[in-house]
């Protein structure tokens, strides 16, 4: 009942912060001078192409870019009735990319499930590696096991992701007979869902899911073994020590518990991290997430498209915020009771 | 008659180092209580560790055995498996740690973590455990056992959680109980009903205990026997009425003598003018409004209630009282780093005669005047000093921040300082890590002093300390007040402590002042139920003496089961009543 409580609670504030985070977007976007349509309006003028020019200034009454930035936000979130009426990101427009003049929701359609595939696999990839090695780590610390992982944590920091992904490709597609490039073969794209397709997704998908996740596990594993290395040297585990209770039994019920913690608070941090820098790689091994369409609408100050992607990217970190925030209610007693002290 | 526990010639080390335990030998018999004295330091703790087997990763046993008769068969718990030894552990032999709160698992609840000894060394039912374990809460004297069993740790006070420990010890019924200063970390009122708790269950189940305690009145309530160690080695050891009546070792002597006692006969008080106040806290109440987060309604506490307190330059004015009893709020009142509701009032004067400076709503000018004459004095030299900066860093730093002197003059100020406290001014160079715990309260001390104050406010300057350090930094208090006529507000939690150095004392509980009259009064002729339950439950090293537990628990327990004269419920506290030149009590007359 209580955890309900909090969930509610949780999720309005949720939704209060992503609303304030819309604003921070939409003025961020604006911020550099002049708009998709002035510019090429510009453009067209000083190359002498008059007839395109109505058409752009056609454009910009009927996305109300002619119009104060306040009214422009509140038509484009929809809480304002703009051209088209109360058509807006609440009433599920997602407005026009004048880019590739097509609707915005065409254009990420796919790429959306696609990027939060790709990242999911990541995250799931992160927690995998993360979890057993840091653990290790710990118990076995410095000796030759603690040593050899913190080496390979940290060349997995240290190597610049789209150099790694170059090498997998390399060497997978020599050995492994793993494709290159793309989320899926090209036979598939735009194709409905089937067996083959869902096979074909998921062997395109080990690479990625390993170059953008390296970095994020190293990181990851490094946190918990010093955490979990705090805890071991707390009075409970030597209680639990003298109760008689076994060292593997032990590690798992006790300091594992305690350093869980972060670990699970770090959902809603690793989602946007992994988002944002797996652009790169998206650009590199060619993968059809949002990744690139972000970086071409951000150059070409192609609004609508950018302002939607951002807010995708938002409400994906305010969610994995949420989720950890619930969860560690959940696993933490202390969090639960309000209390104090530890 | 075999000794259940047999212990010869044990030595332990770190690593290569010298062995921080030698040749120690001692015997525990069936049913007998057998007590390991010692400062820190002394490898007590390793000691009891050692039995169990359960050392530090960089420990090494050089040498000597350990024989257990474990069901009539003597074993030596050296040579076996790590495997035979947790079958023991928690089965025949369990052990009591120091900090309750820090030694149950904060995440699991209580019925888990205690029934977990039974799962492991038991073959039995989920329902079973739950059962004896629901009896053994009970045992310890838990009023709900059902509701402990779903409990977390950190809903319970240290008493309590202490008690669950025990539960947590006794539960699969051991031969051997282990406890490693079990009541240190307590109020001394909750410390007498636990050792009262785990003597009864002695009595009861016939069991052995290792008692590790550097207090020496704990020893005189629980021991039959003394194990008196320092720097590793025994220095003495006996019956502990042989030990404690008449100690023959000079370093057991040396402890008895440090042993800050609570004084038989008073000592007449010394002649004051009763007018010259230096600080003045008048009708001082401080509420703190704690806001639970979500839509939950905020709280509000009372940390302190309509408190006076009046200090006479140049004495020292004791409060004390237990945790919580909101004696740091009233020094954190006084020294201005807090702000006490509206109605309250804090007077200073600087000098006799000068105008009072109200410390509750001072000006910014006014603050760093005051900051130079009021200093504090911390309870943990630990970490109170900054590990970064030397000696003279730390001692010159308060005389930069007021803009005193040049460089030359505060190094000077700095050295002559140390000299005060009785160190040497060739370690203005070392950093505090070169420094045992007394030794860097004589820094913390001396950084105090460097502005010349004429009030020092003392948070439990002691109670990080040893007992033989402790009785030096009090001696080094009184002549540092003579010396440079200061006044001291001294925060205690230890009457005996305050026997000794106070000149008036206050006792509070939970926010307000239940006794205020000089100590002599006060030990002489205690009036309030709840200072008489603290001077009971002060352990005396004396085992003719021991703790009157009844008069613990008259006192101890919630106002509403005071004496009649003193009853109340909820915060309608009766007043002060002057019932006797200088000595008030809270009570309904």
């Amino acid at each position: 009942m209580m955890f309900l409580k909090y969930a509610v609670y949780r999720f309005i504030t949720m939704l209060i912060t992503l609303w304030v985070v819309s604003i921070m977007i939409f003025v961020i976007i604006n911020l550099p001078p002049g708009d998709y349509l002035s510019n090429q309006i510009a453009e067209l003028r000083a190359t002498g192409q008059a007839e395109g020019v109505a058409k752009a200034e056609f454009l910009r009454t009927e996305y109300a870019l002619d119009r104060p930035i306040w009214e422009q936000y509140l038509i484009w979130v929809g809480m304002a009735p703009g051209p088209q009426g109360w058509y807006g990101l609440i009433q599920g427009n997602f407005g026009w990319s004048f880019e590739f003049d097509r609707p915005v929701s065409e254009i990420v359609g796919d790429a959306l499930w696609l990027t939060v595939l790709v990242n999911l696999a990541a995250v799931l990839f992160v927690y995998l590696v993360a979890l057993p090695l840091g653990v290790i780590a710990a118990a076995k610390s410095e000796t030759w096991i603690d040593y050899t992982a913190a080496f390979v944590g940290y060349l997995g920091l240290a190597t610049p992701n789209f150099l790694l992904a170059l090498m997998l490709f390399y060497y997978g597609n020599k050995y492994f007979d793993l494709p290159i490039g793309g989320l899926m073969s090209p036979e598939f794209e735009g194709e409905p869902m089937s067996f083959d397709k869902v096979k074909s997704i998921l062997v395109h998908l080990i690479v990625p899911t390993f170059v953008i996740g390296t970095s994020g596990a190293a990181a990851m594993m490094q946190r918990l073994r010093a955490n979990m290395l705090d805890e071991l040297s707390k009075p409970y585990v030597e209680t639990a020590k003298a109760k008689g209770l076994a060292p593997s039994k032990l590690l798992a019920k006790y300091p594992l518990r305690m350093a869980f913690n972060p670990f699970v608070a770090d959902i809603g941090n690793l989602l946007p991290a992994m988002v944002s820098g797996s652009v790169l790689v998206s650009v590199v091994l060619g993968l059809q997430t949002i990744g690139p369409s972000l970086l071409t609408a951000l150059k070409s100050q192609d609004q609508f498209l950018a302002g939607f992607i951002l807010m995708f990217v938002a409400l994906l970190t305010l969610i994995g915020t949420m989720i950890s925030d619930l969860l560690l209610v959940l696993l933490d007693p202390r969090i639960r009771y309000g209390a104090r002290g530890s | 008659m075999t000794p259940l526990l047999d212990v010869q010639d044990l030595s332990i080390g770190f690593g290569s180092g010298d062995p921080v335990v030698r040749d120690v030998s001692f015997q525990v018999m069936p049913g007998e209580t057998l007590a390991l004295v010692g400062e820190s330091g002394s490898g007590k703790t390793i000691t009891c560790r050692a039995v169990l087997r359960i050392l530090p990763e960089a420990a090494r046993i050089h040498g000597g055995t350990i024989d257990f008769n474990c069901n009539g068969k003597v074993i030596n718990l050296m040579d076996r498996s790590e495997r035979v030894m947790r079958s023991i552990r928690g089965d025949q032999i369990s052990m009591i740690f120091q900090e309750p709160m820090r030694s149950l698992s904060p995440l699991h609840r209580l019925g888990d973590q205690v029934s977990e000894v039974l799962r492991l060394h038991r073959d039995m039912r989920a329902s079973e455990c739950k059962k004896i374990v629901l009896d053994t809460f009970e045992r310890v004297g838990f009023p709900d056992p059902s509701r402990v069993w779903k409990a977390y740790p950190f809903e319970m006070s240290g008493g309590m959680r202490q008690r669950a420990m025990i539960a947590m010890a006794m539960v699969a019924k051991p031969d051997l109980l282990i406890a490693d200063e079990p009541t240190t970390a307590l109020d001394v009122t909750t410390q007498a009903q636990v050792l009262g708790l785990i003597k009864d269950l002695q009595k009861e189940t016939g069991m052995s205990v290792i008692l590790v305690t550097h207090d020496l009145g704990v020893v005189a309530n629980m021991a039959e026997s003394v194990l008196v160690m320092n720097k590793g080695r025994v220095m003495e050891r006996g019956p502990a009425a042989a030990v404690l009546g008449a100690p023959a070792h000079g370093y057991t002597k040396k402890l008895f003598a440090a042993a800050p006692m609570i004084p038989e006969v008073a000592a007449p008080a010394r002649e004051g003018s009763h007018d010259d106040l230096i600080l003045d806290l008048r009708n001082v109440t401080k509420t703190y409004t704690m806001r639970a987060g979500g839509w939950s309604k905020p709280v509000t506490i009372t940390a302190c209630h309509e408190v006076d307190l009046p200090l006479q330059r140049g004495k020292t004015l004791a409060v004390v009282g237990e945790s919580g009893s909101g004696k740091t709020t009233c020094a954190r009142i006084a020294l201005g780093a807090e702000i006490p509701d509206s109605g309250s009032e804090v007077l200073f004067r600087p000098s006799p005669g000068a105008k009072p400076v109200c410390i509750n709503a001072m000006s910014a000018s006014e603050r760093v005047a005051f900051q130079r004459q009021a200093q504090m004095v911390f309870q943990d030299p630990y970490s109170s000093l900054s590990p970064r900066m030397r000696v003279q860093q730390a001692l010159t730093e308060p005389m930069e921040i007021h803009n005193l002197g040049t460089k030359a003059d505060r190094k000077e100020k700095a050295a002559e300082m140390l000299r005060w406290v009785g160190l040497d001014a060739s370690m203005l160079g070392r950093f505090p890590h070169a420094f045992s715990g007394g030794q860097r309260q004589r820094l913390s001390i001396a950084r105090a002093l460097t502005l010349d104050p004429v009030l020092l406010v003392c948070d439990e300057p002691t109670s990080a300390l040893d007992v033989s350090v402790q009785e030096q930094i009090l001696t080094l208090l009184e002549d540092i007040r003579d010396r440079a006529g200061l006044s001291y507000l001294f925060i205690s939690h230890d009457l005996a402590v305050v026997a000794r150095i106070a000149d008036e004392v206050a006792v509070m509980r939970q926010g307000v002042v239940v006794e205020q009259a000089p100590p002599d009064t006060l030990f002489y002729n205690p009036r309030h139920p709840y200072t008489r339950a603290l001077i009971a439950a002060q352990p005396e090293p004396d085992v003719n003496r021991p703790i009157d537990l009844g008069l613990v628990a008259k006192g101890a327990g919630l106002p509403s089961s005071w004496p009649e004269q003193f009853r109340f419920e909820g915060v309608a506290a009766p007043a002060l009543k002057e019932l006797e030149p200088g000595h008030k009590v809270r009570c309904h007359v």
